[in-house]
């Protein structure tokens, strides 16, 4: 039993834990411990998250009216590709698997750090550094490729500041590229005695293959964008069909990396979700070697389907319907995780923690997201509705309503480890729903106008689609009011909430044997594992056999 | 899900050679190791970007690719090759030399490979300020005599990113080497300690074996 | 069609609509089914076992021996849930993929017998070329029940012609050309839009495709400024002041004939062989050199910079019609007389 680590002194305050462990911003600039350099991320990509949002806010208040009245079209293309690219690279890539997976991962295995302390530091400076050069192209007059840079526009049209927001994502993707480097090596090197792949935790298992994606995808995203810069800069064709090049290879090469992207997104979640599931069921999640081999076959297809982004580029006819049969095989190990969910919560003791409230919303939203996706990966519907706001929605639902949903549940769970405080419980309920609601109001209306035929990036727009325009604006104005409500009682739970225990969850997992929050170096004696994950003790059903 | 272990072995701790987040001597080397061909894996991926825009021009436009192929010089591609598999067998000793703690072989060893390692990019710059000079510099000076000029803009625009890429591996490798030749000096590898050794080897082979890919491919390729 | 307030697909005005939209609402069907199934288990799932006091619940630690077996190696009637929801949807899917790809192919192909219409895009107007040499700006006529087959290309960037009406969409290029077809089936007034990310006014890239009865589009054709020539005998005045009908117009050791050439297959210098289509002719004016025709000597120069992509049509369009004079359909008399020479 390991109760001797979860009594907390007598005295709390003076308890060492890593938060108090040493004082002064040096100790935090300087850390190398992955539970600092999380809440480091946790800060950066919380003010990332507000600029792009911000340019979110903006979009949507153009949008309320066909006409161009709040800014012109120029400003309008700079503020729809800042919105994609802050979010993209310095929000949704990086928010789960750098601010949770760093704090997680070594507690999750029951180790002390990461593999290399130091090189996850420089990671986070990498991503300090490239937020700089994101920020400093936004404040110098922005960009206005649209975040997918496509060429020949960014190349040789484009007059804004291409080549400076550019660099801005090349160099966030080394920071990615390290950060799933350390956790391929963290996981397969230290995990704590006993702690067979097969019993790790589900979200591992997610991790794990994120950082599969991200060492795999992202040093093509890094050759293209350089490719991008030097061509841009002396112009040696390689893109430009007036010098003989095919602006077409950088949509291979672009969507080689940004579709696996859209699964570094997603998949970390999952893996979220996946604990949030097992703890407030209080039962192991149903079909645990299929949802672990799940996410890896996401891993794998994912790297085959990023034609189904092209199917109206000019490609060849067969090339698309090989693209579209493997998108549909991709679309097989997600449903694979939605139905093993969902069968978890059969004859389980359910409980409706705010943690919870998002995993129902994630699943609900992830499922349509996910069969939205069916009409895109159907060539001859694609045909109409690519580029449309059809698109716009279907990925809104599974980056916003499955990513998002997956980190903002898992801030909430992991809340008490990370501050040692609880966050306000009723509070956060009516936050989760205001999202939930928010979130549908925003986005649903979006595919309707979509298959009307509205196209993407659109800054007037024809009357006819303004009804379903002025809709989408009203949600995401209460969106917004659901992201700044746990924005405001996080921070102040911080100083005022409630002491957390060391498992205020009951849950298992070695993160919960460790005091909230936990010491510098996690465990004071290197845990043993000796059953799987999610061991929890049978459930007493009334009038009903006990299972187990 | 757990019990509680038995204190963890720090013995090698105290000799400060393992890092605190490590078990032992042995985790900490086969974490850097793995963490190295990991390293090495995002590195093939990030050359196969540049070698896929290649293959797909060369197919697209052979006769092009081969007009600029005539004018790269083989000789003095041929000798770099040469001198790179040269350093390479240098560096294969050195690591050799660390395992056995004959120090002085390894700083000397050591010291060999970045000579080589200088004499192939004394070489490449060579060769660059010789297309310069003739103008096959993609940019606003760039003239090519003879037909087809767009594409053998784009062939020298690849050969430059491709080994002026490999050429950025190969002065980041210079300054590993030169950290290892100063760590060698103070004595700190031997055959109990020498991960950063084998590590970088690694890595300058690496390096050496892309440009044994990039050497037939934009030199002799095409050639008649 | 009728006003109505509230709209949930677009005016159905081609042959292709109706046969999308069928697909649509099966997927619209079988994504509402998933998602109330999914939503309603769960609903039911968490209220029914919704945690009671009698539970067992872990200790404050989580630390509990003895747990239940959790489910690793399936086996059973779980393994039996298993396979049933993978199989189930991947049946499901691989029928939608035969049904969409068997539209995408119909989509793809444009009859033989379509009428041909040329489509320029450059930031940030559509400019449209019919084969009699009427011109129009951001307006494309077309006669009702005819197919009409759309080559587009691109002066600069990337655009996409894209006609909700006829869910129809297809991106077009610079440096190639891309096609796309439609059977308009309802006269009337529709839009267009440019769907691809174009730069400042990609928003204003929109235009109208005027639907017409048979009758009222010849009126319009008659109606429409052409400059007085067809595109074929604008090619061919191109064709002659550029100097093309020295060496391609008789049989000259210097150049291919390209009388009947378009269409057919070409031996190329080193073995290899291709179909003198359009891509094919426009990628041989504006860079000879990437395919010589077997026999001949590499010596002709480069028109890149010396032709627009409208005049480019406009050649290729006359090369045609040199074509349908060898199978005896006269279009240009100057044309024939041109050939009777040889």
């Amino acid at each position: 039993m390991a109760t001797q680590y979860a009594v907390q002194p007598p005295d709390e305050e003076r308890r060492v834990h890593y938060l108090n462990a040493d004082y002064g911003i040096r100790s935090w600039l300087l850390t190398v411990d992955h539970k600092r350099i999380a809440l480091l991320y946790l800060g950066t990509v919380t003010v990332m998250f507000a600029v792009g949002g911000l340019f979110a806010v903006l979009i949507r208040l153009e949008l309320l009216t066909p006409t161009g009245d709040l800014m012109d079209s120029d400003t309008y293309n700079k503020v729809f590709t800042m919105h994609g690219i802050v979010m993209v690279f310095f929000f949704l890539i990086p928010a789960i698997p750098a601010v949770l997976g760093n704090f997680l991962v070594p507690l999750m295995i029951g180790a002390r750090d990461l593999a290399f302390p130091r090189l996850n530091l420089f990671s986070w400076y990498l991503f300090v550094f490239a937020c700089l050069f994101g920020v400093g192209a936004i404040a110098s007059g922005g960009v206005d490729t649209g975040w997918t840079f496509y060429t020949p526009y960014s190349t040789s049209s484009s007059n804004t500041h291409v080549i400076t927001a550019t660099f801005a994502a090349f160099v966030v993707g080394f920071s990615s590229i390290l950060t799933g480097l350390n956790f391929i090596v963290t996981i397969h090197r230290m995990r704590a005695p006993g702690l067979t792949w097969f019993r790790m935790p589900l979200f591992l298992w997610a991790i794990y293959a994120t950082s599969l994606i991200i060492m795999l995808a992202t040093p093509v995203l890094a050759i293209t964008l350089l490719l991008l810069i030097v061509e841009r800069a002396f112009h040696f064709g390689i893109f430009d069909a007036q010098l003989g090049g095919d602006p077409v290879l950088f949509q291979h090469l672009f969507w080689f990396y940004s579709h696996p992207a859209v699964y570094i997104m997603i998949l970390p979640s999952m893996g979220v979700i996946s604990e949030l599931v097992a703890t407030f069921t209080r039962k192991p999640i149903f079909g645990y070697t299929f949802v672990a081999y799940s996410s890896i076959g996401i891993a794998v297809l994912g790297f085959l389907v990023w034609g189904h982004h092209m199917f109206v580029s000019g490609q060849s006819v067969y090339a698309g319907m090989v693209f579209s049969l493997l998108s549909y095989l991709v679309a097989i190990p997600s449903a694979i995780k939605v139905f093993n969910w969902t069968a978890t919560l059969y004859q389980g003791s359910v409980s409706f923690q705010t943690p919870m409230l998002y995993a129902f919303g994630f699943i609900g939203l992830f499922t349509i997201g996910g069969l939205t996706g069916l009409f895109l990966a159907a060539t001859g519907l694609d045909v109409h509705v690519h580029d449309t706001y059809f698109v716009v929605a279907h990925f809104h639902y599974i980056m916003v309503g499955g990513t998002i949903m997956g980190y903002l549940g898992g801030l909430h769970y992991w809340w008490p480890k990370i501050t040692g405080r609880l966050y306000p419980e009723g509070l956060a309920k009516i936050a989760a729903f205001i999202v939930f609601l928010g979130f549908n109001l925003t986005f649903f209306p979006q595919f309707v106008v979509g298959y009307l035929g509205m196209p993407r990036r659109y800054h007037m727009y024809p009357p006819e689609f303004q009804v379903l325009n002025v809709m989408s604006t009203a949600g995401a104005s209460i969106l917004g009011v659901g992201y700044l409500l746990p924005f405001v009682y996080l921070i102040w739970s911080m100083r005022y909430g409630r002491r957390a225990t060391a498992n205020p969850w009951g849950a298992t997992g070695l993160e919960w044997q460790t005091p909230s929050p936990p010491p510098t170096h996690n465990f004071d004696v290197t845990p043993v594992v000796t059953e799987p994950a999610y061991s929890y003790p049978p459930i007493q059903h009334v009038r009903e056999r006990v299972v187990g | 899900m757990a019990e509680a272990g038995h204190a963890a072995p720090l013995a090698d701790e105290k000799h400060g050679l393992v890092s605190h987040q490590f078990e032992d001597v042995e985790q900490q080397r086969s974490a850097a190791a793995l963490g190295m061909w990991a390293f090495l894996v995002t590195e093939v991926l990030f050359f196969g970007g540049l070698f896929l825009a290649y293959t797909v021009y060369r197919r697209l436009y052979p006769e092009a690719f081969a007009a600029g192929s005539h004018h790269l010089d083989v000789t003095l591609g041929s000798v770099n090759t040469l001198v790179l598999i040269g350093s390479s067998l240098t560096m294969a000793l050195s690591v050799h030399a660390a395992q056995t703690g004959d120090n002085k072989a390894l700083v000397r060893l050591l010291l060999a490979t970045m000579l080589l390692g200088a004499v192939f990019l004394g070489i490449k710059v060579v060769e660059y300020a010789e297309k310069f000079r003739d103008h096959l510099v993609p940019g606003v000076h760039f003239h090519w005599h003879g037909p087809d000029e767009g594409h053998v803009r784009l062939f020298y625009g690849l050969y430059f990113m491709m080994t002026g890429m490999h050429a950025v591996h190969m002065i980041i490798g210079e300054g590993l080497l030169g950290w290892l030749v100063i760590q060698g000096r103070r004595g700190r590898f031997g055959p109990h300690y020498n991960t950063p050794v084998d590590l970088i080897g690694l890595y300058w082979h690496f390096v050496d074996i892309v440009w044994i890919f990039l050497f037939p491919l934009l030199y002799l390729l095409g050639r008649h | 069609m009728p006003e109505r307030l509230f709209r949930f697909i677009p005016d159905q005005a081609s042959t292709l609509a109706p046969a999308v939209d069928n697909l649509y609402f099966f997927l619209v069907a079988l994504s509402a089914f998933f998602s109330i199934l999914i939503a309603g288990l769960l609903i039911y799932f968490a209220v029914k076992f919704r945690r009671r006091p009698e539970h067992a619940i872990a200790d404050e630690h989580g630390v509990v021996r003895g747990g239940q077996d959790p489910e690793h190696g399936a086996h059973g009637p779980a393994l039996a849930l298993e396979i049933a929801w993978t199989v189930i949807p991947l049946v499901i899917v691989l029928g939608i993929f035969f049904w969409s790809n068997r539209l995408f192919f119909l989509i793809s192909r444009p009859p033989a017998d379509a009428m041909e219409v040329f489509v320029v895009g450059k930031q940030w107007m559509w400019k449209v070329q019919h084969p009699e040499g009427q011109r129009e700006i951001n307006q494309l006529h077309v006669p009702v029940g005819r197919p009409v087959r759309l080559t587009m290309s691109s002066e600069d960037v990337i655009h996409s012609f894209f006609m909700p009406a006829f869910r129809v969409k297809m991106d077009v290029l610079p440096g190639r050309y891309t096609t796309a077809w439609f059977q308009a089936t309802r006269p009337g007034t529709y839009p267009l839009y440019c769907a691809e990310y174009c730069g400042t006014l990609h928003s204003g890239m929109i235009g109208q495709i005027v639907v017409m009865h048979p009758d009222a589009y010849q009126a319009w054709l008659e109606g429409a400024p052409s400059g007085g020539q067809t595109l074929a005998s604008a090619g061919e005045g191109l064709f002659k002041s550029f100097g093309c009908a020295a060496c391609h117009l008789t049989d000259s050791p210097r150049g291919p004939r390209l009388a009947g050439a378009y269409g057919k297959p070409v031996s190329l210098e080193g073995g290899a062989s291709a179909v003198a289509d359009e891509g094919y002719l426009r990628e041989s004016i504006l860079n000879p050199q990437a395919k010589i025709v077997a026999g001949y000597p590499p010596i002709m120069p480069t028109f890149q910079g010396q032709v627009t992509e409208e005049q480019l049509i406009q050649l290729i369009a006359y090369v045609k019609s040199l074509g349908a004079e060898e199978g005896g359909a006269a279009r240009s008399a100057q044309g024939a007389s041109e050939l009777r020479k040889d």
